[in-house]
């Protein structure tokens, strides 16, 4: 199966000379469709510089990042951009929505910013409202909503209009254990519809929900838990 | 694990025989804790003795049923409220593993830690699965059970964030005193390629 997102040998260096830092070391992974990969690490291990990569809001100094076949870095800043209307979902710790704008309006967004028509993307926001359980909060403002459920807009957000990469950056960091419980089963649900999901976090216990956990150190990939090794085999074979 | 207060638990809901007590008990706990008919039988033989279950006669298909007595329900009143024992932490392999680790020559801790890591990682990501499964069940024996695989999840969880705790305090440690550093073949190389 073609993966979603892929990485091929990445390394991010910042700044040069004495004050030259490796973020990322070569790092290879890859998320396919139904799959939830989750990268664990402490503090400064490259978690966020590779989630950047692969959202496409940086690029690497070397190597290769290709999100639904498309290398991110080939594309262009104004084709990266396109990429996140209509590819790449992103879900962060602080839910991230405008205040001003309804939960149906908020999920509209980057349909109406990518030029589908106003009345289309609210009727596709509101599938989307409908996936994550929450059809009946569509038109309340983000302030009239608990933070388990401005997170489930969120994840709306990430995978409407088809989008299947969701990216996820300490999803559940500010809610309390048992909400969160509930964004990492949707969130689980949304790769077992098709999505291809990435989990940054540094909580074992949500890691857990992932198939795969990989974990980083100092911009390398140390270890990882429960790869398909036939899936990646064959992965193998069919580049070469 | 006290198999004497978790039946004599279960008898206050009735008189039971073995075989039940047993599948009620896996129930409630998954095959977590699997408990052999024998043990379930000898159990209830000393409780007998200890006067806090009463033979109830036979089922009409053979089986010895057993009923708690008063005392029996004064011992289950006590065992809810009184909190489980912590003063005397049960021996516990991995931690005296790794304090052997870090004094025993040779011994690459940084490896033994990393490999630990992904074992019980493996487990908690199990766990989950469980979890995921279990969680369909609306009745309070699937309860009980998903309250046993939390406890699983979150022991698990405990141990993993012990382990990084560990590999940055021995990370420290490294840094403070070089010298102190373990030589074995596997660090130096670490080291080197760092």
């Amino acid at each position: 199966m073609t993966a979603v997102l892929q990485l091929r040998e990445v390394t991010r260096v910042h700044g040069a000379g004495e004050t030259e830092v490796h973020a990322l070391r070569s790092v290879s992974f890859a998320a396919h469709p139904g799959e939830l990969v989750a990268v664990m690490g402490p503090s400064g291990s490259g978690k966020s510089t590779l989630l950047t990569l692969a959202g496409g809001l940086d690029t690497p100094t070397a190597g290769t990042v290709t999100v639904e076949g498309q290398d991110l870095a080939a594309l262009g800043a104004a084709g990266r951009a396109r990429a996140r209307r209509t590819s790449i979902g992103f879900v962060f710790q602080d839910f991230n929505l405008i205040p001003a704008l309804t939960a149906v309006e908020n999920v509209a967004l980057p349909l109406e910013l990518d030029g589908v028509r106003s009345r289309t993307a609210r009727a596709t926001a509101r599938r989307a409202l409908e996936e994550v359980g929450i059809a009946d909060l569509a038109d309340r403002f983000p302030d009239h909503m608990s933070g388990g459920q401005q997170q489930r807009v969120a994840i709306a957000r990430a995978v409407v209009g088809d989008r299947r990469l969701i990216l996820a950056d300490e999803p559940t960091g500010a809610l309390d254990s048992e909400t969160g419980e509930s964004i990492l089963r949707l969130l689980r649900a949304r790769c077992d519809a098709g999505a291809a999901g990435v989990l940054v976090t540094h909580e074992a216990r949500h890691a857990a929900w992932a198939d795969r956990v990989v974990f980083l150190r100092d911009g390398v990939v140390v270890d990882e838990t429960g790869a398909d090794r036939a899936d990646a085999l064959l992965d193998a074979g069919a580049t070469q | 694990m006290s198999v004497r207060q978790a039946l004599l638990a279960l008898l206050e809901e009735g008189p039971r025989y073995g075989y039940q007590l047993r599948a009620q008990f896996e129930q409630r706990t998954g095959a977590t804790w699997p408990l052999n008919v024998g043990q379930v039988y000898t159990t209830l033989t000393r409780l007998e003795r200890d006067g806090l279950v009463e033979g109830a006669g036979d089922d009409g298909a053979g089986h010895v049923v057993y009923r708690i007595t008063e005392a029996g329900s004064d011992e289950v009143a006590t065992w809810f409220t009184t909190p489980v024992e912590r003063a005397q932490p049960p021996r516990d392999e991995l931690a005296i593993k790794l304090a052997l680790a870090v004094t025993v020559p040779g011994v690459d801790v940084g490896t033994v830690i990393q490999q630990q890591r992904t074992a019980t990682m493996s487990a908690l990501q199990d766990y989950t699965r469980l979890k995921r499964r279990a969680a369909d069940g609306q009745s309070r024996e699937d309860l009980a059970w998903t309250l046993v695989l939390d406890s699983l999840v979150f022991g698990a969880e405990a141990e993993i964030r012990w382990l990084d705790h560990c590999e940055a305090r021995l990370r420290r440690a490294q840094l403070e005193r070089p010298e102190a550093a373990p030589a074995t073949p596997a660090a130096v190389e670490r080291e080197a390629s760092r």
